[in-house]
């Protein structure tokens, strides 16, 4: 039953993380078009630099937070300024491809400012070890703070990320840039500032989504590979839903803490053990043989 | 004779009126390929290179000619994005590797075998392009190599797990193949093999249906081209080539692990087609090259510069990712249809030469 739990928990600490880095994938994909293979490298340039300023002595870390917050903003901004801009009306080959480059160099500047070891967040965030008793439950569960705070602070950011798109001008712009651009600019909104904007918000939450990770196991490179895992949450609820990617985090999420937990022994030779890396994949493919435009994605109609 | 105002086009010839022309090139490509290992010798004799280490990179060049251009054919020529070329490389050097040392297959037949399970493993994953295009069906190729990764590293009865197959060294009629020199004749023989043979069925009604499919599925299927049919002919001829690449990865290093199909590997192919030139077979050759060349050359020269700067060394590897990011991004900004696009506007400008500046 403790496992049971503990494996809620770790799931859906996952799940949030996986559907706040979802969302900036999402945000960017409805704003400006371009699916993001580098989202996985936004969360883990974002851990770092939350680790950096964090490491900053006597800096505050609500402080350290909002410049980190600033500088993958900032980070953003320049990929879509520097980059992205040149490449608008292309084919998806090509967009898809430039996101990878993106990755490769985002990999590469961490690997030469930060080097290849792994280290830890700095232990200055606030936290406290929680227990669980009652409940009905036989023995007192003992939950790390950290995955509790995952989950707390994820849905927080979601429900903020969520607030913005509904009651801002900006979200508001955003949301008039997904539904038409050229209606968009006729109404004098800047797609330019927006998909700016977009990337810079995809940037902020996978930072945010990098700091929740990163506290629970460490900032490392391997932090990127949190970005192929987007896929699956993505397709599940639809590439163009931002409700979805809670939907599809959540299910993804603790598809794989259960598999991790229940998951064992071999079948045909087949070793189970490392089920949980590879059944998220497994739903994707079966969700696009059956629907193949996701949960809540919108159907693809081809005109010549 | 130009019409005033006519100016030189810049559109791709066809090889029609142009034969001479052609045979030359191709027989100054093959005098080149032949003499290669020649002048990597003498290069090497006069202490300019090191012979055997770029004879390796000769090597893998050929190999990934092999597969960028069946790549090419799926992703530039069907216009079908694909992820996981990774995997399906996987599941030919297994094949090989396997067929060779389970069941005592010769290795030539065991290459057949690994063409033909590729081809139907990469049929299959092919599969949801009849509903899907673009970005979706890019996304359900990531999970084909996620899968196929796994099955590869798990599937301790069939493929040892997380261990390696060792592939003893194969005989061809008297000579052992145990060496880069043997390696290379051998693996420039087959990429020539694909190069030719890709170059052909693009000129056949196949390799015409596949652009129509590419350019406009409805226009193509208006009519008469069963478009899911091809396109799934495309997963079939392109996984055939990616498979024997993977079978020749799998003969020619003489071991076989899991490392060498990730996902990053998918990515490098799709990168050597991009560079090399979307939809053109030559283009997968001067891609395969350059992405081979390149980080091989790096690391040639962090080596030569070690004694000076220690530092260099374990910083190698981040900046061979480095340079290999911004060639992309450089690329898909000033060069879009890649080097096939700059080797046809240096012909371009050459063609007046005399008469024009």
């Amino acid at each position: 039953m403790s496992t049971l739990t503990q494996l809620t928990v770790l799931g859906l600490a996952n799940g949030a993380v996986l559907a706040l880095v979802a969302l900036g994938f999402v945000v960017i994909y409805k704003a400006t078009g371009v699916v993001n293979f580098a989202q996985g490298e936004l969360l883990m340039v974002g851990a770092y630099l939350v680790a950096a300023f964090l490491g900053v002595p006597g800096l505050h870390w609500v402080l350290a937070l909002v410049l980190a917050a600033l500088a993958a903003a900032t980070l953003g901004i320049a990929i879509q300024v520097l980059v992205l801009r040149w490449l608008v009306g292309r084919g998806a080959v090509s967009v898809i491809m430039i996101t990878i480059g993106l990755a490769a160099c985002l990999r590469s500047a961490v690997q030469l400012i930060w080097g290849t070891v792994g280290q830890d967040m700095p232990a200055n965030l606030p936290g406290t070890a929680v227990q669980f008793r009652g409940l009905g439950l036989p023995n007192a569960i003992v939950l790390p703070s950290t995955q509790l705070w995952a989950v707390v602070l994820a849905a927080a950011a979601l429900v903020a990320f969520a607030v913005f798109f509904q009651c801002s001008r900006q979200g508001l712009a955003m949301r008039v840039v997904a539904e038409d651009q050229q209606v968009a600019m006729l109404m004098g909104i800047s797609v330019r500032w927006v998909f700016a904007l977009a990337w810079a918000l995809a940037a902020v939450s996978a930072l945010v989504g990098g700091l929740l990770v990163a506290n629970i196991s460490g900032v490392s490179i391997d932090l990127a590979d949190f970005g192929l895992l987007v896929f699956p949450v993505v397709i599940l609820g639809g590439l163009e839903s931002i409700p979805g990617t809670v939907v599809g985090g959540v299910v993804v999420g603790l598809l794989s803490a259960y598999a991790s937990g229940y998951l064992q022994g071999q079948v045909l030779g087949l070793s189970l053990g490392a089920a949980h890396d590879v059944l998220p994949f497994v739903v994707l493919v079966l969700i696009l043989l059956v629907k193949p435009y996701g949960l809540f994605g919108q159907a693809q109609i081809k005109r010549m | 004779m130009l019409a005033p105002g006519h100016r030189v086009s810049d559109r791709p010839e066809t090889a029609v009126g142009r034969r001479p022309l052609v045979y030359l090139r191709m027989g100054l490509a093959v005098a080149l390929v032949a003499a290669a290992p020649l002048i990597l010798h003498t290069l090497g004799f006069l202490g300019l290179v090191r012979e055997a280490f770029w004879l390796t990179v000769l090597c893998q060049i050929g190999i990934a000619v092999i597969g960028a251009v069946g790549l090419n054919l799926l992703t530039g020529a069907s216009g079908q994005i694909s992820l996981g070329q990774g995997g399906f490389l996987a599941v030919g050097a297994y094949t090989s590797a396997l067929l060779v040392t389970r069941f005592g297959v010769p290795w030539p037949v065991s290459m057949v075998g690994a063409i033909l399970l590729t081809s139907a493993v990469g049929t299959f994953f092919g599969l949801p392009s009849l509903r899907l295009s673009g970005l979706y069906l890019a996304i359900a190729t990531v999970a084909s190599q996620a899968i196929i990764l796994y099955l590869v590293k798990n599937w301790d009865a069939v493929t040892h797990g997380v261990g390696s197959v060792v592939v003893p060294r194969p005989w061809l009629l008297a000579i052992r193949l145990d060496n880069d020199l043997a390696w290379y004749w051998v693996i420039a023989s087959a990429a020539a093999l694909a190069v030719v043979t890709a170059t052909n069925l693009m000129r056949t009604g196949i390799g015409r249906a596949w652009i129509a499919v590419r350019d406009q599925e409805v226009a193509a299927a208006a009519v008469g081209v069963r478009v899911g049919a091809y396109k799934l002919l495309a997963f079939a001829v392109s996984s055939a080539y990616v498979g024997l690449a993977g079978a020749l990865t799998a003969q020619y290093t003489g071991i076989v692990t899991w490392e060498r199909f990730t996902f990053d590997v998918s990515v490098l192919y799709l990168a050597m087609i991009i560079i090399g030139g979307l939809g053109s077979v030559s283009g997968s050759v001067y891609g395969a090259t350059f992405m081979i060349a390149l980080p091989a050359w790096i690391q040639q020269l962090g080596q030569s510069v070690e004694d000076t700067f220690p530092v260099i060394t374990a910083k190698l590897p981040a900046v061979q990712l480095g340079v290999f990011g911004l060639v992309i991004v450089v690329f898909l900004i000033f060069e879009p249809r890649g080097l096939a696009r700059t080797r046809q506007r240096i012909n371009v400008s050459f063609r007046p030469w005399p008469f024009r500046a």
